[in-house]
C-alpha cells in the first residue's frame, strides 16, 4: 500500500497475506514467463491444477512446484477439471498428499465444458466432506447470495463468486448480487473468474471484495508480466477506494472552486 | 500382474511395492502424489505399499492452473 497507509492483511483460515490478488499458474507460455508473472503481480497465493504425471517423461524436466516453491508462496491446489463432488474430493486429499499435509484448498466442481459454470450441488456436497476433513476450503460458486451463504455455514474459509465466466474476459456481471454476498458473508468472499482488465480488478475491490483471484487476465494478455503489474496496483487502488469511500453521486454539477471572490462578481 | 496406471494397463513383472513402481518410472524424489484404489498411499508408506493384481494407481503431479 501506501506510505501513509497501513491496509489490514487478508485473512483466511488463520493465513494473512498483505496482498489481495491471488494468482493462477495455467496458460503461460512457458515457466520462465509464469515466474515473471506473478512476481510482478505481487501475489502471495498462487494456485496451481493436479494433473496425471506424464510418464516417461524427462526425469529432469522442470517442475511447476520449482516455479513456485512452497517455501515462498501459499500454494491453492484447485479442483479444475472435476465434475462431481467424488473427484474434487480425491483432487484435494492428492493436493494435500503431494504439498506434505497442506490443508489450504480451491474448490471447484463443474457443470459443464461449455460454461465451466460451478455445479454448486456437488460444491455444497464436496464441501461438507472436505470441511469435515480437515482441509481450509476456499470455494468457487455462482454468484448467489444463497449459496454462498451456505457454503459459509458449511465451513468454507473464503467464499468465491464468479465475475462471469470462466476464462471470458467480461468483467463483473453482476456487482449488485456481489454486494449482496459481501454485506452478508463472515468469511473473505474474493472474485474468482471474469476478469479481464485492470478497471475491473479495482471494481471488484471497489465493491468491498476482500481479494481477487485471476489467471487469464494476465496469461492472456499480450505482455503478461506488465499486466500482472497493472493487475497489481488495481487490487491496491481499488481497495483503498473502497476504504476511502467515494463521494456521493448527485445530479447537478458541483463547482470545484468557490463562487464567491470572482473578479467578476 | 497388470495394474491400471494413470487409467492404462501396464504390465508388471515381478510383485513390486509402490516405492519400487515409482523408482522404475524414474520418479523418485520427484514432488509426487500416489493414490491406490481411490485411496491415498502417503509418501512414508511407499516402501511397505505391496500392489495386486488389478490395482488402480494414479501418480499425478503439479501443473498450471487457476
Amino acid at each position: 500500500m501506501t506510505d501513509f497507509f497501513q491496509d489490514a492483511p487478508l485473512r483466511v483460515a488463520g493465513r494473512e497475506f498483505a496482498s489481495r490478488l491471488l494468482v493462477g499458474t495455467g496458460k503461460y507460455r512457458d515457466f520462465d514467463e509464469t515466474g515473471e508473472a506473478i512476481a510482478a503481480s505481487g501475489a502471495e497465493v498462487v494456485t496451481f491444477a493436479v494433473r496425471r504425471t506424464n510418464l516417461g517423461q524427462d526425469a529432469a524436466a522442470p517442475n511447476l512446484l520449482d516455479v513456485i516453491s512452497p517455501e515462498r508462496y501459499t500454494l491453492l491446489p484447485n479442483t479444475a477439471g472435476c465434475y462431481t463432488a467424488q473427484d474434487a474430493v480425491r483432487t484435494c486429499r492428492l493436493a494435500r498428499e503431494l504439498l506434505d499435509g497442506h490443508n489450504l484448498v480451491k474448490l471447484e466442481v463443474l457443470g459443464d465444458d461449455a460454461t465451466l459454470y460451478p455445479n454448486v450441488v456437488e460444491t455444497l456436497a464436496a464441501a461438507e466432506t472436505l470441511v469435515e476433513d480437515g482441509f481450509d476450503v476456499m470455494v468457487y460458486t455462482s454468484d448467489d447470495p444463497i449459496v454462498a451463504r451456505e457454503l459459509e455455514r458449511i465451513g468454507c474459509c473464503a467464499v468465491m463468486p464468479l465475475g462471469s465466466l470462466i476464462g471470458s474476459g467480461h468483467g463483473i456481471q453482476n456487482p449488485y448480487n456481489l454486494r449482496l454476498i459481501i454485506e452478508q458473508a463472515g468469511v473473505p468472499v474474493l472474485v474468482d473468474a471474469g476478469i479481464g482488465t485492470a478497471s475491473e480488478a479495482a471494481q471488484a475491490m471497489e465493491l468491498g471484495c476482500d481479494g481477487v483471484l485471476m489467471n487469464s487476465a494476465i496469461a492472456h494478455a499480450r505482455q503478461p508480466v506488465l499486466m500482472a503489474s497493472a493487475m497489481k496496483q488495481a487490487v491496491q487502488a481499488g481497495r483503498e477506494a473502497f476504504l476511502a469511500g467515494r463521494m456521493p453521486r448527485r445530479q447537478g454539477a458541483d463547482p470545484s472552486s468557490p463562487l464567491a471572490g470572482r473578479i467578476n462578481a | 500382474m497388470q495394474i491400471q496406471l494413470n487409467g492404462e494397463a501396464r504390465t508388471l513383472e515381478a510383485e513390486a511395492s509402490v516405492a519400487q513402481l515409482v523408482e522404475s518410472l524414474g520418479l523418485a524424489g520427484r514432488r509426487i502424489a500416489v493414490e491406490v484404489n481411490e485411496e491415498i498411499v502417503p509418501r512414508s508408506a511407499h516402501g511397505e505399499t505391496r500392489l495386486s493384481d488389478g490395482d488402480r494407481v494414479e501418480i499425478v503431479h503439479a501443473i498450471g492452473g487457476g
